[in-house]
């Protein structure tokens, strides 16, 4: 069996390569579905299957450029992204995440500021949480009173608008945005990724579980527009992240190529079954994604207060982390196949 | 306050363009200031070349980084159109209207 495992030539550890094939195309469905990089659950993963820490962060970086460019591209021809709206948030994006940055580095000289930054994201995940349910709630009582009626809901409503009280502030330069089909201020997306970039600098991450939601409640995206765009948004800095890491010798390449193979491939598949699947599944799928990962961050954060069951948590936390990405990628993929099967159904029809 | 904010908005566009070392901040944090050198004894034919120029020039490793991460993932992902237009799959609409 020794050729199921290849040695890393910069981290000089055997892994095992399917792992990493599976693992890839795990991330790359769930990717390519949600618009995000998913950098909380790669790391478990790499972590189980025996890779040096060190690579980590870059590798899963690097691995996430090449996927998220392939679904920016699948998601552009869907007409799901707006790269204007895209670069125009770039632009708070880095300087949020610069500033957030900068004051971690600040804050740890004063003291640890660890934990809280993990209480932090603790409560921001349960933030969008809240929203993203109490935003479907709302939208199932509006459906539940419209059949009442005897009406329909129109698709285009939505439980939680708060983006169309933001559009209404007109501060020039004012900007159409012709994917998303909104005409704001410009400053409403510089400073709502300004914001999303602050925390996801304090908080050490990629950002795309926070922007993806500000997309849709406070800029007012349709989900669809919202999971391409998000995508162009990490397509981009994870090509700066994967260049700095790597200049830091922080990447193991060939990892991140065995991963590509699997994540190219599977971020096809979830972008394409964001085609059969209504935006508001997608902010109910996303919404447990999110619960899932704060529970994961939650069962860590319990540790030091129950040390008899360290292992146990940690334990515990992987296997959620792992499970859910393994329950989400065979509920997107199964969608996909009954959406392309009704597809090919209706073609042989017409 | 229009010219004002007209400024401001430029001066933010500037910022961006000139401030790779912050564009770069984009990436993720500080790594810890460790040397890591590649073992290249047990290493041949490409692995070994590699791992050598890991060792020479991060730089010249990150360019190569840069360039190969996108063909790989564009490559594989044309692999997977190819695959899935085969099959039938409309790959250039989507049918779903809606918010």
């Amino acid at each position: 069996m020794e050729w199921l495992y290849v040695l890393m030539p910069i981290a000089g550890v055997k892994i095992f390569w399917p792992g990493l094939i599976i693992l890839g195309i795990g991330v790359g469905i769930i990717g390519g579905f949600f618009g995000m990089g998913g950098a909380w659950m790669v790391t478990p993963g790499l972590n189980i299957l025996g890779f040096p820490m060190a690579f980590a962060i870059g590798t899963d970086i690097a691995h996430m450029a090449g996927k998220s460019l392939i679904s920016t591209m699948r998601h552009g021809k869907f007409g799901n992204v707006d790269y204007k709206l895209g670069l125009i948030m770039l632009v708070g994006t880095v300087v949020g995440f610069e500033i957030g940055a900068q004051m971690v580095m600040w804050l740890e000289r004063l003291g640890s500021v660890e934990k809280v930054v993990r209480w932090l994201y603790i409560a921001l995940l349960a933030g969008i949480a809240w929203m993203v349910f109490h935003d479907v709630a709302k939208r199932r009582k509006m459906e539940r009173a419209a059949a009442a009626k005897g009406e329909t809901l129109d698709e285009s409503v939505q439980g939680i608008n708060w983006a169309a009280t933001l559009h209404r502030i007109k501060i020039p330069p004012m900007v159409h945005l012709k994917e998303a089909g909104i005409y704001c201020s410009a400053w409403l997306p510089i400073i709502v990724s300004f914001l999303t970039g602050w925390l996801a600098g304090i908080l050490g991450i990629g950002g795309g579980l926070i922007r993806m939601p500000a997309l849709i409640y406070l800029i007012g995206c349709p989900t669809h527009v919202a999971v391409g765009t998000d995508l162009f948004e990490v397509a981009i800095s994870g090509l700066y992240g994967a260049a700095t890491y790597t200049w830091k010798g922080r990447t193991e390449l060939v990892a991140a190529m065995i991963m590509l193979v699997g994540a190219a491939m599977g971020a096809q598949v979830g972008a394409v079954a964001t085609k059969y699947i209504k935006g508001y599944g997608i902010r109910i799928a996303f919404g447990l994604a999110v619960v899932g990962c704060a529970v994961s961050i939650l069962l860590k954060l319990v540790k030091p207060w129950l040390p008899a069951y360290a292992r146990l948590l940690d334990n515990a936390s992987t296997t959620l982390v792992l499970g859910l990405v393994t329950a989400m990628s065979i509920y997107i993929f199964v969608r996909m196949v009954q959406g392309a099967k009704r597809e090919l159904a209706m073609k042989k029809n017409n | 306050m229009k010219m004002k904010l007209r400024k401001l908005w430029w001066s933010l566009m500037t910022l961006l363009v000139l401030s790779p070392s912050i564009t770069f901040a984009a990436g993720g944090g500080e790594a810890a200031p460790i040397v890591i050198v590649a073992d290249t004894r047990k290493l041949s034919g490409i692995m070994a070349w590699w791992a050598n120029l890991y060792n020479e020039s991060h730089f010249q490793f990150m360019i190569l980084t840069i360039i190969i991460i996108p063909i790989t993932g564009v490559v594989f992902g044309i692999l997977a159109d190819i695959v899935m237009s085969h099959i039938g799959i409309d790959l250039k609409s989507k049918n779903l209207p809606g918010h």
